[in-house]
């Protein structure tokens, strides 16, 4: 969905500053937020701390993901062994119970784990949506430094309060190290937006 | 903010810090990235991979005639039906668990000195799995029916023993293995965005963009990501802790003397962690001589590295000299013989006083700074210590089958040429894949020592460490 004017945000996907440090990126989120912009991203080559708290969010759905496929590992390991050894094969060896509960400890415990690392895994991707191998983000030249050097805020073009001049206007006062506006699409995009730059160098 | 800060003592030693001074984000990027696209390659790459190729197909030749002829090639013959395979698949299951007691175990610890060796610890720790996985599999005679191993419904309407240690073993070393590769893929996936930006070549750049996933760094991203990767960490602890108790009890479920201790356990998983991490220090002073990486796999990390392989084999002492005394407080003959005569003056006493000597006597040096330091020591030590693992092994399997309760059954065992060539051939295959690892994925998590220039910048060279952040303040606070 776009914004608000048609004009001013066609073809935008949003606006993007660069910082030179987590401290920089962390107050400008917190000035964008206090602004009111709610879609917003940050993007860092590492996990910055106190950046959720700053962008509103604070839940995410590993754990119990985690938590749920832990248990589910160890119920199928222990009836698993439970099924094959009472019900389905049991063997009489010496009058020993078919029911050993002991004996199945060590694999009720592996698949516990097992299940639990995979869910983790595939979880944190699913939720991320990744594998995501195009994302609008990259169509911005600068954002090959976001996995080196660069600590990048989007505020994204779909915010129902987004105004691109009024974006800009915020994101210059938090004296950014570039703001670039990043288009949807990869090459017209990059021409406007070079035009745009023109303008806008601080 | 009113978070407690506390004051270090000042590092008496400058070279004990974690990583060099005057590195940024820009620079730790491009010195561990350069590793993989920019640098050419030299000749002792090209040395050592030829020599470990070479051993692969050492490897490969033996595994041909193994599967040509049956494991009657090798030396294994009753009473011992279990000779170098198990020793060699106990021997690399063990020097694996250094990689996940170090991406783990420290990991939960906040040990900030795990950051520059987790990573290739870890690859360690899955090219140790996989040598250590083929031994079983081809001890079985019939290694194409290994699936038999597993639960799935077959026409032969039968299931798999699950009161037998040798299949707790297969779901603990399966598991094991899958959990340390997704445990180090997902380590990977940031600084392989990494490499997928910096990459000129677009082969490279394709490739390493479609194991990236397309990661952006997204903070919403990292927040999942941290948390994934903080229950590996607590998921993996428990499991590395497991998987040697389990290889264990292959031995301590069976009534052998020798073998049928409550010592076991705790006895196995020390020595897995001695083994492992004098291999970790056997890779790592090549590594950082040789791709100058001194400045982040600094002196420090040696230091602790040798101090852990101190503590470790000094637990691997104590449990030999339990042993000893419980042979001799229980009283039993057979378990008397085997630890009191057997074992030390036995037909293979040799190898019992030369584990003595590369696994108690030799780590001892490391009390001392000038061992820990000295990178030519160190590495003779941990040759010592990989050396003494293998012999412990050794003689707790072969002094324990060659000579049970019944005299008349009893034998000596030997390795055949075979079962040198696969050994060997195995030490080959994990020097092969190491060393392509190197090159092609980076050794050292980029994103992490990023996380570390940001703490050492935050709190002054790691001098004042805030109550928050991974930072652990001293340099004695490793062993």
């Amino acid at each position: 969905m776009h914004g608000h004017d048609e004009a001013n945000t066609h073809g935008l996907y949003g606006v993007l500053a660069e910082y030179d440090s987590p401290e920089e990126l962390l107050s400008a989120t917190q000035r964008a937020h206090a602004a009111g912009y709610r879609k917003m991203e940050a993007y860092t080559p590492f996990p910055v701390d106190g950046i959720a708290e700053a962008m509103g969010f604070e839940k995410n759905g590993v754990a119990p993901i985690v938590l749920t496929f832990g248990l589910l590992g160890g119920l199928t390991g222990f009836g698993m062994q439970w099924y094959s050894a009472v019900v389905s094969y049991p063997l009489n060896i010496g009058g020993r119970p078919f029911f050993s509960w002991p004996a199945f400890i060590p694999i009720t415990f592996e698949l516990t784990v097992l299940f639990a690392a995979i869910s983790a895994v595939v979880g944190m991707l699913a939720l991320n949506g990744l594998p995501k191998p195009y994302h609008p983000i990259f169509n911005a030249p600068v954002f090959d430094r976001a996995s080196a050097d660069g600590f990048f805020l989007c505020i994204e073009a779909d915010d129902p309060s987004f105004d691109r001049e009024q974006a800009h206007r915020l994101l210059e006062e938090t004296s950014p190290r570039s703001i670039t506006d990043v288009g949807l699409t990869s090459v017209p995009a990059q021409e406007t937006m070079a035009t745009r730059r023109e303008g806008i160098a601080r | 903010m009113a978070e407690p800060v506390y004051e270090m003592p000042a590092f008496r030693d400058e070279t004990l810090k974690v990583l060099a001074p005057g590195h940024t984000y820009k620079t730790v990027t491009d010195d561990i990235s350069g590793v993989v696209l920019r640098r050419p390659y030299d000749r002792r790459w090209f040395v050592i991979m030829a020599i470990a190729f070479s051993l692969v197909s050492v490897l490969h030749l033996a595994i041909a005639y193994l599967l040509l002829r049956g494991v009657g090639v090798w030396g294994i013959n009753v009473p011992v039906m279990w000779g170098f395979a198990i020793v060699n698949f106990v021997w690399w299951i063990g020097i694996g668990h250094a990689g996940t007691l170090i991406s783990a175990i420290l990991l939960l610890l906040k040990q900030d000195w795990r950051t520059s060796i987790n990573r290739f610890a870890e690859a360690m720790t899955l090219f140790a799995v996989a040598c250590a996985g083929m031994f079983p599999l081809l001890h079985l005679g019939r290694p194409w029916v290994f699936y038999w191993l597993m639960p799935y419904p077959n026409t032969m309407d039968l299931w798999p023993q699950w009161r037998s240690p040798l299949i707790w073993d297969v779901f603990a070393v399966s598991t094991y293995g899958t959990v340390s590769l997704i445990f180090w893929y997902v380590g990977l996936i940031p600084d392989l965005a990494t490499l997928r930006d910096k990459a000129k070549n677009s082969i490279a750049r394709t490739i390493y963009g479609a194991m990236a996933m397309g990661w952006t760094g997204a903070s919403r991203h990292w927040h999942r990501y941290k948390m994934a990767y903080l229950l590996l960490g607590g998921l993996a602890t428990p499991l590395v802790v497991s998987v040697h108790s389990v290889v264990s009890f292959d031995f301590t479920i069976a009534v052998l003397p020798g073998w049928h201790s409550t010592i076991f356990p705790p006895y196995f998983v020390a020595g897995a962690i001695f083994s492992g991490f004098a291999m970790v220090i056997s890779i790592a002073i090549p590594l950082r001589e040789w791709y100058g990486l001194k400045g982040f796999i600094t002196m420090r990390h040696m230091d602790n590295m040798a101090k852990i392989t101190l503590a470790t084999g000094m637990l691997v002492g104590y449990g030999y000299m339990m042993e000893a005394f419980m042979g001799w407080y229980s009283g039993n003959p057979n378990e008397m013989f085997t630890q009191l005569y057997n074992r030390p003056f036995g037909p293979y006493a040799h190898t019992y006083w030369m584990m003595l000597g590369c696994n108690v006597l030799a780590p001892q040096f490391l009390w001392f700074r000038y061992f820990r330091q000295n990178m030519f020591w160190l590495f003779i030590i941990s040759i010592l210590v990989n050396v003494g693992m293998w012999l412990e092994r050794y003689v707790i399997i072969i002094t324990s089958l060659h000579r049970d309760f019944l005299p008349s059954s009893w034998s000596m065992y030997h390795g055949t040429i075979w079962d040198y060539m696969t050994y060997y051939g195995t030490i080959g295959f994990f020097l092969f894949l190491f060393f392509l690892f190197v090159r092609v994925l980076p050794a050292i998590s980029i994103t992490e020592m990023r996380e570390l220039v940001h703490e050492t910048q935050h709190h002054g060279g790691g001098h004042h460490v805030g109550a928050h952040g991974t930072a652990a303040p001293t340099s004695e606070g490793g062993a």
